[in-house]
């Protein structure tokens, strides 16, 4: 019952810091704020369990703790965000709390003047409560939103496959793995499966090249400006084309979707049907839909991307992302202290505990729910630098530009210096 | 009033008024009838459809991410952006293609099958249920299916091999070279049964005479179809191919479920990459643009359409009315 009794004590601590802090920083330009009662819309994608039901348990409690706020949340599908959104930031009324995935698109959502700064009141917790990755939701030095997860791209594999071809470690470098693509193909097993439909999926192998071959500075730089100028970029996508001509992908990998139906990319993998998939660290949770096998966890496991030869790019740098939410300008004084309510200790834990993802507050890690989850979530946060997905880096319009070049290229078609041109006509607006 | 009521007796008055009258209350009440009846339907189709297109219009005006105020007005641009883009040109052109494959392929078949399916033979009522029967269900349902069903190794796969006919089996959906046709197949599949239902409907309107007639006059069974049938249903025909290339145009669902428009934009369709960056891609203004070439293609093909091959069929009901 220790949840029950830290409630009051953040409930309290939520009151009184947000008001210090107005107090202090007078002069403020954010909107009158709501007195009394208030009542908050709250769009998330938890459609499904466990987020669903640990969402509905997150709003009982905040609410029995806050007496004079109310939450309406509204689960949406993940793919009605990109519609809905935009088009609830033109409406007058825009939804209090809703989800955001930060960088780009968040910079994107703020030119509306809808989306409110909660610099000030976030300050005193989202340093201690998020981390570093909480930057990721800031836009121009101001906090935007506040990440509730964090994920990590790697690649997960079935041990008893790996056995089955005599693979005894995973690959630790290209070199190797090429080694037990073929070892597996000599096997008859289908070594890798990616959900080329959904082009993201293809993309993941671009970005983690590309975090390969280029230094820290360079991905820092080349995101701020949008441009892709560094050869490392071009070498990245060699690299691609190189790993295509081995032919490591299932059959028709070029239609496969990711994530529904058990012939989708996680599917294969969830039933014995291909050895590897480079994905988040969400790909448990998929997989376990996708199959009856119910002792999935204890046949899969998971390594970074292997480091590439030559590279500039530290090969502990890991490629990720994460969820959060954002608040609009009505009422952004309740919304941040609800997202400081997210990002506390027992909600974390729970996220934790329930395998809805991995958290960003680190109190909660020690309640992951497997070992192979513990790992990718060391692995990624003592990564010496987090690059944020490029679909999501970058502007929208620029990131989908980039997830195309690099899906054409899966598709046989296009090149290493195309992927960059793409890109760079994308961002100076050309189609 | 009193010129109505008062009753007519004198020659000197003659009846003018009241004639008139007569013919100005069936006037009045016409068009009160019209209002009543046209005027919620006309305020619909302004506010839904009307209004729209024109902001659609202005909106393709501006460079616009559809989050801040309109201020970066830029012409033509995006119109120009649109036509000068590989990806769009390619989706006009697989636009043209299902449309000009639904008349070549689509056509024919739908006609032997409705003769077919207009002779007396037994079961015919539950084939032509049959027949009609994936036109009954929604286009997304059909791409679900048939997504699950074309995928490697998948139903059809395993048929063609049991067939003996392995050698045909293809990545049906990951070839850029096929996934068109594929995608063709499975709209065949499910329009075809419209197709049909539509021609046995104007195989009625056949008279059983004119086919007797020539019977009598020694036609063989091809010449009657081609010269007594076959120019009685134009008309049937002609609207099919309308509602067939007007869909064809607009084509979206089942695109949109089963490839995303993919692999490498081969099976990219206009409205597909109207989503695709309208919205995706936060490129409202451009979506925008997009979206009124898509209205101006399907709007000039339809007004042209009803101008020269519809202008016999529907002639009384549409083009007297406007004049």
């Amino acid at each position: 019952m220790s949840l029950k009794r830290r409630i009051p004590v953040l409930a309290v601590l939520a009151a009184i810091v947000p008001l210090a802090l107005s107090a202090c920083s007078g002069g403020s330009d954010t909107p009158a704020q709501p007195s009394g009662p208030v009542t908050l819309t709250w769009w998330h994608n938890g459609t499904t369990d466990p987020i669903k039901s640990i969402w509905a348990k997150v709003v009982t409690d905040y609410q029995a703790a806050h007496p004079d706020v109310t939450i309406k949340a509204q689960p949406l599908q993940n793919e009605d965000f990109g519609t809905k959104v935009p088009l609830a930031l033109q409406s007058a009324e825009p939804p209090d709390i809703y989800q955001s995935w930060g960088a780009g698109d968040l910079a994107s959502q703020i030119t509306s003047g809808k989306v409110a700064d909660i610099t000030d009141a976030t300050k005193s917790w989202i340093e201690p409560t998020t981390g570093k990755f909480g930057e990721n939701w800031k836009v121009d030095g101001k906090q935007y939103g506040v990440p509730f997860e964090q994920h990590f791209v790697g690649f997960w594999y079935r041990k008893d496959l790996f056995t089955q071809a005599g693979i005894t470690t995973p690959p630790k470098t290209m070199d190797e793995l090429n080694a037990a693509v073929s070892q597996l193909k000599a096997k008859g097993i289908a070594p890798i499966s990616v959900g080329g439909k959904d082009r993201w999926p293809d993309a993941f192998y671009y970005n983690y090249f590309a975090v390969r071959e280029c230094s820290v500075d360079v991905l820092k730089q080349s995101v701020k400006a949008v441009k892709l100028e560094d050869p490392c970029w071009t070498k990245a996508g060699q690299d691609l084309k190189n790993f295509l001509a081995t032919e490591p992908f299932q059959t028709g990998f070029a239609g496969t979707p990711a994530q529904q139906g058990a012939g989708s990319s996680a599917g294969l993998v969830a039933n014995g049907k291909a050895a590897m998939e480079l994905q988040g660290d969400w790909e448990p949770g998929t997989m376990s839909s996708l199959t009856e096998d119910k002792d999935l966890d204890s046949k899969v496991g998971w390594f970074p991307f292997p480091s590439v030869a030559g590279g500039a790019g530290d090969p502990s740098t890991v490629l990720g992302g994460g969820d959060g939410f954002a608040c609009t300008t009505r009422a952004s004084k309740a919304c941040a202290d609800f997202l400081q309510y997210l990002g506390s200790e027992p909600v974390q834990t729970k996220l934790a505990a329930e395998g809805a993802g991995l958290p960003v507050n680190s109190v909660a890690a020690k309640s992951l729910k497997t070992d192979t989850l513990k790992a990718v979530y060391e692995y990624g946060t003592k990564a010496p630098y987090l690059q944020m997905y490029f679909d999501r880096a970058f502007p929208t319009a620029v990131g989908a530009a980039l997830n195309d070049a690099v899906a054409n290229m899966f598709a046989g078609q296009g090149t290493p210096e195309g992927i960059v041109a793409a890109v760079n006509q994308a961002a100076a607006g050309n189609k | 009033m009193t010129t109505a009521t008062t009753p007519v007796r004198t020659p000197v008055r003659p009846s003018a008024p009241a004639v008139r009258g007569r013919a100005n209350r069936p006037g009045l009440r016409k068009r009160l009838e019209l209002a009543l009846l046209l005027g919620p339907a006309l305020l619909l189709f302004a506010g839904f459809v009307l209004v729209p297109i024109g902001i659609a219009g202005f909106y393709s005006l501006f460079k616009w991410n559809g989050f801040g105020p309109l201020d970066d007005f830029i012409g033509f641009d995006n119109y120009a952006d649109a036509f000068s883009g590989p990806v769009f040109q390619g989706a006009i052109g697989h636009n043209l293609i299902i449309a000009g494959l639904s008349i070549v392929v689509q056509l024919p078949l739908s006609i032997g099958l409705a003769l077919l399916l207009n002779r007396k033979l037994r079961g015919r009522a539950v084939l032509r249920a049959l027949v009609f029967a994936p036109y009954v269900l929604s286009e997304a349902i059909t791409a679900v299916i048939w997504a699950l069903m074309l995928q490697p190794n998948g139903f059809a796969d395993q048929v063609l091999k049991s067939a003996g006919l392995g050698g045909l089996v293809h990545n049906w959906l990951a070839d850029p070279g096929i996934v068109l046709y594929t995608l063709f197949a499975v709209i065949t599949w499910k329009y075809i049964g419209f197709g049909i239902i539509l021609l046995l409907a104007g195989l009625q309107g056949v008279p059983a005479e004119l086919r007797e007639a020539a019977a009598l006059d020694g036609a063989s069974a091809w010449q009657t179809t081609r010269h007594v049938v076959l120019p009685l249903l134009g008309p049937t025909i002609r609207i099919w191919i309308f509602l067939s290339v007007i869909g064809s145009l607009q084509l979206f669902d089942l695109v949109w479920i089963m490839t995303l428009g993919g692999p490498a934009n081969a099976s990219t369709t206009m409205a597909t990459y109207l989503i695709d960056h309208g919205f995706k891609r936060y490129e409202f203004g451009f979506g925008s643009a997009v979206a009124v070439i898509l209205f101006v293609i399907c709007f000039v093909f339809a007004l042209l359409y009803q101008r020269f091959a519809l202008r016999r069929d529907t002639q009384g009901a549409l083009t007297r009315m406007v004049g």
